[in-house]
């Protein structure tokens, strides 16, 4: 874990709390999760996360199953709760 | 009730009658919002369910009267935003532009209402005036939030209405609503949102280059913001459109703001959230939801999986024990009753027209009418897994499997109902959203031995191998899933070209099933089947039925015996005569055709004492194991073809499909005679 708490959602374990930083990859996934709630900013909670196959997250009121990819995509800082 | 439910393939734009007095209404919404239960709430059977032209993707519409007043109705694709990055999105914002309803119906999920509110942020960007359904008011107020409709509606400027369209809450009032939104055009000017500020001054920039150039009928703002969103098929409309000294100067502006997208998504946060301030009050934390508990165990990586395995054991055991014994009352009454009366009504005529009635033609109508009962049971259990939520537990457990064959989780259930029967397994890759997931599910699934074949594999696999019929009959099962996986990975890797298909699904709160929807759905599904697959399957069950006949009207001497003769040459690299291979070829009509057809080609008759002696002093075990091999794999019969030809639109893929799998056959026969020869 670098110095200023950033990781990849894919790391975050379940129950822990994050928030959006940034998001790596094409127009269509960025435009794709930012219509789910991906937005800078935005606070995700990991509900599942098994270390392998996806994970379940919340965000916005909602439970999204992302790909471990897709997880692997989006940077956040890690909240303590 | 008369259903009118009809298919259509022809422009959707032609039904909405060029009559003045009909009101045009599109209902556009998120995936899981209840936009379908508010669509078939106001249509009921008298819709339309086909695809969209040239497209897979469902094209719903339908009419009904509201107080005396016709009213057409879209069900536009549900999309998460409107951006062109999947054929749904660019379906619906294609038609708001071009088709211009009189009103767009946005119907929201009140429980997740600020995620929502990011189409309607996109939707206040297109020309149609909008009206604002909020559904699911009871799921939202049971999840501990409170939301004001009155202040949303104040905020946002366009008409709210407050509703539970599965106990038909505010249904009425929301067609009234939009009814005279569409006769007396919007209350007032909505406020939209805005791009960050630090992106307006380049937005304005943008908007005063192309404004004299942009085509008719696109809106001029929306296009300059699209642009700024790196859209590719309105960078691709506007680089056509403008003049070539222009283009550049807008390209490079473009290229200086490439990451702008992120400033019209803040943007529409920004505005969301100022609209909801004073609307929306969220519930304490800490409170455990039924979904959150019914989760722990559904989507646990190893309780998932027996979950799983118990809801698919109560499906097959329900389509079996319900649906089997409906198979054969329609098999004796309907079909046999036909074929009796028509029997009666010919006995005059010549023999050739009754023997092609009653066995050709009714014989075709049989074979599809015996599916409809497995058909409609099937389809009910996915419409009730997929409407109670379910179904995205099942496809999140099971994506880590599916991955490796380049599948999204989604396709593991259509592949599973295809041991059924590979119909309904087809039809069901619908639920998969991606459009090459949905081929590659959809060419895949003939690799799953259906209930026919693996009757096949238990009638002659004692015959050949009475020591190790278990043995075997698991290795021919577990033969063409093999072949399916490899041929998956190697599929996704020729049509995605590398790009993993991206796994992103929402996990919908569970909630109780409703029936009108899950019925509509069966009974949509299983008229398409009816109406487009079945002309097909009615003409090629009677043109083999004619080439099993004609021209003395035995099989023995038919032409279908002739291009079985023809075939010898290549059965006999796995030592085969012809007569096998006919029993091949029949069962293209239905794969349980191959033991009845070798029982007459050897002059035994259903006597299964009779065709094991017969069998036996004619083929070899390992020619036997050939064609066992060549039977789980051959082409799928011919319905089978003809539905993959309905859902992936195109006559293309059933060709490649039929020259795949008798590829796949033949060398599939011809190495396991090989191996047998050498092992036995």
């Amino acid at each position: 874990m670098n110095s200023d708490n950033v990781i990849v959602l894919s790391d975050l374990e379940a129950g822990g709390r994050g928030i959006v930083v940034r998001l790596e990859g094409g127009r269509g996934f960025l435009g794709r999760m930012a219509a789910l709630g991906f937005n800078p900013g935005a606070t995700v909670d990991v509900v599942r996360n098994d270390g392998f196959g996806p994970l379940i997250v919340s965000i916005l009121d909602t439970q999204i199953a992302l790909g471990r990819g897709q997880a692997s995509k989006v940077y956040v800082r890690r909240e303590g709760r | 009730m008369f259903a009118r439910t009809e298919v259509t393939t022809s422009s959707p734009g032609e039904k909405t009658g060029q009559d003045a007095r009909v009101a045009k209404i599109a209902l556009a919404g998120q995936p899981n919002v209840g936009k379908s239960t508010v669509f078939n709430m106001l249509t009921g059977l008298s819709q339309h369910v086909g695809n969209w032209p040239g497209k897979t993707v469902e094209h719903r519409s339908g009419t009904f009267e509201h107080d005396g007043v016709p009213v057409y109705i879209i069900d536009l694709p549900g999309t998460y935003c409107l951006t062109a990055a999947s054929p749904e999105e660019m379906i619906a914002r294609d038609y708001i532009i071009r088709e211009k309803p009189d009103v767009v119906i946005a119907v929201l999920n009140a429980a997740s209402l600020e995620r929502n509110l990011y189409l309607v942020a996109e939707l206040l960007a297109l020309p149609s005036p909008l009206v604002i359904g909020l559904n699911m008011m009871d799921v939202a107020k049971q999840q501990g939030f409170e939301i004001d409709p009155q202040a949303l509606e104040d905020a946002i400027g366009v008409p709210v209405v407050a509703m539970t369209a599965t106990r038909n809450e505010g249904v009425h009032e929301l067609v009234d609503v939009a009814l005279d939104i569409a006769r007396h055009g919007p209350r007032r000017e909505p406020n939209r949102p805005e791009i960050r500020k630090d992106h307006l001054e380049v937005l304005a920039r943008l908007r005063t280059l192309i404004a004299q150039y942009v085509p008719d009928p696109y809106p001029v703002d929306w296009v300059a913001l699209k642009l700024l969103e790196g859209d590719q098929e309105i960078t691709a409309l506007i680089k056509a459109a403008l003049p070539s000294d222009i283009w550049p100067e807008v390209d490079a502006l473009l290229a200086q703001h490439e990451d702008a997208f992120l400033a019209v998504a803040s943007g529409r946060y920004e505005w969301i959230r100022r609209v909801t301030a004073g609307a929306l009050k969220r519930p304490r934390p800490g409170r455990v939801s039924l979904t959150q508990r019914l989760d722990r165990v559904a989507t646990h990586p190893f309780l998932g999986l027996v979950a799983l395995a118990a809801v698919l054991a109560v499906t097959f055991g329900l389509t079996y024990s319900i649906g089997s014994p409906l198979q054969e009352l329609m098999a004796t009454h309907i079909v046999g009753g036909l074929a009796n009366l028509a029997g009666r009504l010919l006995a005059g005529g010549p023999v050739w027209l009754s023997a092609l009635v009653v066995r050709g033609i009714i014989g075709g109508v049989g074979t599809m009418l015996t599916f409809l009962p497995i058909l409609a049971i099937f389809f009910i259990a996915l419409g009730l897994l997929e409407d109670t939520g379910y179904m995205a537990r099942a496809a999140y457990i099971m994506d880590r499997f599916m991955h490796a064959l380049g599948l999204h989780g989604k396709s593991f259930i259509p592949l599973f109902l295809g041991f059924g029967c590979n119909v309904p397994a087809i039809m069901g890759a619908r639920i998969i959203e991606s459009p090459q997931g949905r081929l590659i599910t959809i060419l895949l699934t003939p690799l799953v031995p259906c209930a026919a074949r693996l009757g096949v594999l238990a009638v002659l696999v004692p015959i050949f191998f009475p020591e190790n019929a278990t043995l075997v009959a698991w290795g021919l099962t577990g033969l063409p899933l093999i072949v399916l996986a490899i041929l998956g990975m190697v599929l996704s890797k020729l049509v995605l070209k590398g790009e993993s298909t991206a796994f992103i699904m929402e996990m919908p709160l569970y909630h109780l099933p409703n029936w009108r929807t899950i019925g509509l759905f069966a009974w949509n599904h299983v008229l398409s089947f009816l109406r487009r697959a079945g002309t097909i399957i009615l003409a090629v069950s009677v043109a083999i039925w004619l080439l099993a006949t004609l021209p003395h009207g035995d099989i023995e001497t038919s032409y279908l015996a002739t291009i079985g003769r023809l075939l010898v040459p290549i059965g006999s690299w796995m030592g085969l005569d012809w007569k096998p291979l006919v029993a091949l070829l029949t069962s293209f009509v239905a794969k349980e055709n191959s033991v009845a057809t070798l029982g007459v080609l050897y002059g035994v008759g259903d006597e299964k004492g009779a065709l094991s002696q017969a069998l036996l002093r004619h083929l070899t075990p390992a020619s036997g194991l050939a064609f066992l091999v060549m039977q789980m794999l051959f082409i799928p019969c011919v319905s089978t073809l003809a539905v993959l030809k309905q859902e992936t639109n195109s006559w293309k893929w059933a060709f490649v499909e039929i020259l795949l799998l008798a590829a796949l056959a033949l060398a599939g026969g011809v190495v396991a005679y090989r191996l047998a020869l050498w092992l036995i």
